[in-house]
């Protein structure tokens, strides 16, 4: 892996360019699922190749390929020479690039089970296992649960003389039960929906989920919300579940403070933001209690968003985003770190495989716990709390969010009350994070790993970190999906 | 790629005491040319081969994947296979590999080729100073205008080979191109994208042209007030709204009771205008004719005169609703089972312009955007519009207007279309490319105004 990402540094680097990097790549893959009592599917992948981005006469070229040949990398290097040559045909300004250190480095994420050493029907076993008790319900008509594993070894080397070399392995298991009556869909998740939890670690994840163990009760959920009250529409005190929460964090904050989007390089697809530069500084994002922070160190958690190093080489970094509500930072990249007054990258720059470019992407983008225990998040005397996300949409500024929820319950004086069925609630990302009135502590934060998030073109899906504990929000629009 | 590639899976399997297997081989070669604020900023090409083999071992089988087609890649991901097929579970209901007379032919008629009508060596070998100047020409247009732009250019060529040891012997070859535009002014923005096998077939400047008009048209948006409104949807709003209906016309999503499909069978859901067709050999189509255990994919109807025809069946979803397969079938083993991929939504007689011409008052929608499912019984969506939303009054495009939220049941807004325009070859960013009209629709349900 080194060598072959020093020899296509080489092959690039000696036909002249402003700069390069390589990135070389073998990840493997493993996925196994149940369905109703029989395997839904078991599946392995593997992929090497490697990546080439290359900044010549003021242009960016990249070519990825998996003929690891002298030929294909040789080839590789001459198409990623000759597209950025290309690219001056339509060029408004040289390129530039924020200085940053060279590093040797290598780095492998914590893991205390090698998911790989798992065989596949030890698997399979505790996932027939969890199918069985949700099925022991028979108002289940489909039971689904599923392990992904993901390892993957990436070489980087650039010509500022880095070659960093990290390993990162993520698990990730789930399950849900569907239930189709008179009807009526209604399904319950656990321990998230799409797909479940997903961190940086190892097998331990799967047993630290506690799925068996919980089956019984979302597959009674499941059942039980065709008989419960629909959610009401109106503006109510608004209690969310952590995970719930994550997803919140992640399309009203973590996309809108990536700064390729505020510069309009995603205008095309994933869209703009309406943080415009001017609101560095002087924005009132959130209530006063509100502290995001970007954090793709290993301190943080086992995120999604957890390395050593960015895919341009930057050292995994800690920044605040949102300081008692106060707006003061984007996610950067080497090109990008300029436009805000800052002489260097804060390392967010991260790339889906070999065969795609580096992006600004999220890390671990989290929301701080707060000061408030559990009871005085829910200390409301008429509130709705909702769990599990169902649904979720915002505008390509991200404005305007509408979330849907598998579940929801009404709180009266501060306790539990009747179920609610196809809970949803809307906004505006501002209103909403200035509407947050209480924060639970540490011991309810969960560290949730979004899998599966789309971007750039041609699309590339990464896994986010989305640190959270159960808050609360007031007078929030809720139940506008199934309005008129 | 080695030309004796299945003979080597199968040799592999057989050193194992496997004879029963398939192969499935893709390349791809991808370029695409991005560009934003008026210059190109992303520039990338990339290629790649893939072999995935599949046994049935009593019962069982399971996946492996690799990009390494050497030969040690070859028995290495052979053994992986044939090892993680052996600890899976049996499945009594697990349909053994295709063979004829089901399958596709081994030798396809030449006359009948897919490759002669979706393989152009004109995408296939179009170079990075191609694409280039494309996007500088459409740049200009859109700069000219005082306007800014963003977009796409991409060109690829693709290959897919499925094999299997019962005689299974299928391939395809594709190319694609695509050119996507959006022309930003200040406080709007419009939006054009089309795709074609040949990339000849796409007018990037006519596109860009397009799409700065809609940004022109729209400048200083109007607040309308949410409610229910009468809609002219593009087709490529058509497309990325409509098209998440049809997973669930298949046989498995309705013995999961995911479809809300589920006890509609035969009944009449939409309006007497809409008939939906699945059909991979309508000439604005693309894809492979075979599914991905080679059995041909056979046209269906799947909605006639706004009632619920046909769905279709991959092998074992056939097998357990005593139906024939229809030849829509996903690479096994998977949970989904199958799904139409191929979809025409017969169109009708009304232009765009002729259906802004008899509305009143009402919107005119380009595309829309983050369409997520609400309630999967009741099929109802929420997403927002995007990149040139407009007022409609008295017959004329009168203003632009702030984008809106929707909340729309798709059952309920098929049965109120009151026109179709002939239906096109549409590309939007939600769902993959289908043959859809414009829709002229009554009621649309516009739940919330965003800021801009």
């Amino acid at each position: 892996m080194r060598d072959l990402a020093l020899r296509a540094l080489d092959a690039v680097a000696r036909r002249g360019v402003t700069y390069a990097d390589v990135r070389a790549v073998d990840s493997r893959q493993r996925d196994i699922s149940t369905k109703n009592g029989k395997t839904g599917h078991v599946s392995s992948a593997e992929s090497a190749g490697l990546g080439i981005r290359v900044l010549a006469h003021g242009c960016w070229g990249f070519a990825a390929t998996d003929n690891l040949t002298a030929a294909g990398i040789e080839s590789a290097a001459a198409l990623a020479l000759s597209i950025a040559r290309a690219g001056t045909v339509a060029r408004t300004h040289e390129v530039t690039l924020a200085p940053e250190a060279q590093y040797q480095a290598v780095w492998t994420s914590p893991m205390q089970v090698d998911p790989f050493t798992v065989p596949v029907d030890r698997c399979l076993a505790v996932l027939l296992a969890v199918d069985k008790e949700l099925r022991h319900n028979p108002g289940v008509s489909l039971a689904e649960a599923a392990m992904q594993f993901e390892k993957q070894r990436q070489v980087f080397a650039s010509t500022l003389g880095s070659v960093i070399d990290q390993t990162r392995c993520q698990s990730g298991a789930g399950f849900s039960a569907l239930c189709y009556k008179d009807g009526e869909i209604q399904k319950r998740s656990f321990p998230n929906s799409f797909g479940g939890q997903f961190q940086l670690k190892g097998y331990e994840l799967v047993d630290e989920l506690r799925l068996l163990e919980n089956a019984p009760r979302i597959a009674e959920e499941a059942v039980a919300l065709h008989a419960a009250a629909q959610c009401p529409e109106g503006e109510f005190d608004l209690i969310l579940d952590s995970a719930q929460l994550g997803l919140q964090i992640h399309e009203s904050i973590g996309h809108p403070i990536e700064l390729d989007r505020v510069l309009g390089s995603e205008a095309n697809y994933a869209g703009m933001s309406f943080l415009m530069l001017d609101q560095l500084h002087n924005l009132r994002y959130g209530s006063e209690i509100v502290n995001v922070v970007c954090d793709a160190r290993q301190e943080h958690g086992p995120g999604l968003g957890t390395f050593a190093f960015d895919d341009e080489g930057v050292p995994a970094q800690g920044n605040d985003i949102i300081r008692h509500g106060q707006f003061v930072g984007y996610m950067t990249s080497r090109e990008t770190a300029a436009a805000v007054g800052a002489t260097r990258s804060n390392g967010c720059m991260r790339a889906d495989g070999w065969a795609r470019l580096p992006l600004i992407r999220m890390t671990n983008v989290s929301l701080q716990p707060g000061e408030q225990t559990l009871e005085e998040v829910f200390d409301v005397d008429h509130g709705i709390y909702m769990e599990t996300n169902r649904s979720w949409s915002i505008d390509d500024k991200r404005y305007n969010f509408q979330f849907g929820c598998e579940i929801g319950w009404e709180i009266r004086h501060g306790k539990r009350g009747r179920m609610l069925k196809n809970p949803s609630y809307s906004g505006i990302s501002t209103e909403f994070w200035n509407a947050c009135a209480a924060i639970a502590g540490r011991e309810h934060w969960t560290l949730w790993g979004v899998p599966n998030c789309g971007k750039g073109q041609p699309e590339q899906v990464m896994g986010t970190g989305h640190g959270a504990s159960p808050a609360r929000f007031r007078n929030i629009k809720v139940g506008g999906a199934y309005a008129g | 790629m080695p030309d004796d590639l299945f003979q080597q899976v199968v040799e592999a399997a057989r050193a194992l005491g496997v004879s029963e297997i398939e192969a499935i081989v893709s390349e791809e070669a991808q370029a695409l040319t991005r560009f934003a604020n008026n210059a190109i900023h992303q520039n990338v090409a990339g290629r790649s081969t893939q072999l995935s083999v599949r046994p049935v071992i009593e019962g069982r089988t399971a996946r492996a994947t690799t990009n390494r087609v050497d030969r040690a890649g070859i028995r290495d991901v052979v053994a992986e296979a044939v090892a993680i097929t052996r600890l899976n579970e049996s499945d009594a209901d697990l349909p053994p590999l295709a063979g004829l007379p089901e399958i596709a032919p081994a030798e396809p008629d030449p006359a009948e080729s897919d490759d002669a009508q979706r393989y152009f060596e004109t995408t296939a070998e179009a170079t990075p100073q191609e694409r280039a100047q494309a996007v500088a020409d459409a740049i200009g247009v859109v700069a000219g205008a005082g306007q800014t732009a963003a977009g796409i250019y991409s060109t690829e060529e693709s290959r897919f080979a499925l094999y299997n040891s019962r005689g299974v012997s299928a391939s395809y070859r594709e190319t694609m191109a695509r050119f996507s535009v959006t022309a930003m002014a200040g406080d709007s923005s419009g939006w054009a994208k089309a795709s074609a096998c040949d990339r000849r077939a796409l007018d990037p400047v006519a596109l860009a042209r397009s799409a700065a008009r809609k940004a022109a048209a729209s400048h200083n948006p109007h607040q309308l007030p949410a409610g229910r409104y009468t809609v002219i949807l593009e087709p490529a709003a058509v497309l990325d709204l409509v098209g998440q209906l049809f997973m669930d016309f298949s046989g498995t999503a309705i013995s999961d009771g995911r479809s809300f499909l589920n006890d509609r069978l035969g009944e009449k859901l939409f309006g007497d205008n809409i008939t939906v067709f699945d059909d991979a050999r309508h000439p604005l189509q693309s894809g492979a004719r075979f599914d991905a255990e080679g059995v041909p994919r056979r046209r269906l109807t799947l909605v006639e005169a706004g009632v619920v025809r046909e769905i279709a069946y991959c092998r074992q979803a056939a097998a357990l609703a005593r139906v024939a397969p229809t030849g829509h079938g996903f690479p096994l083993p998977n949970e989904t089972g199958e799904a139409p991929m191929n979809i025409v939504i017969a169109g009708g007689g009304t232009s765009v312009e002729e259906m802004v011409a008899a509305t009143e008052h009402g919107v005119l929608v380009t595309r829309f955007w983050y369409i997520r499912e609400v309630d999967p019984y009741e099929k109802i969506f929420t997403g927002m519009t995007r990149d040139g939303t407009f007022l409609v009054e008295g017959g004329k495009v009168s203003a632009g207007v702030r984008n809106f939220r929707f909340n729309v049941g798709l059952m309920e807004m098929l049965s109120n279309v009151v026109a179709l325009s002939p239906a096109v070859r549409a590309s939007g960013e939600e769902t993959f490319d289908m043959v859809v009209p414009a829709m002229k629709v009554r009621g649309f349900n516009f739940t919330e105004v965003t800021r801009f």
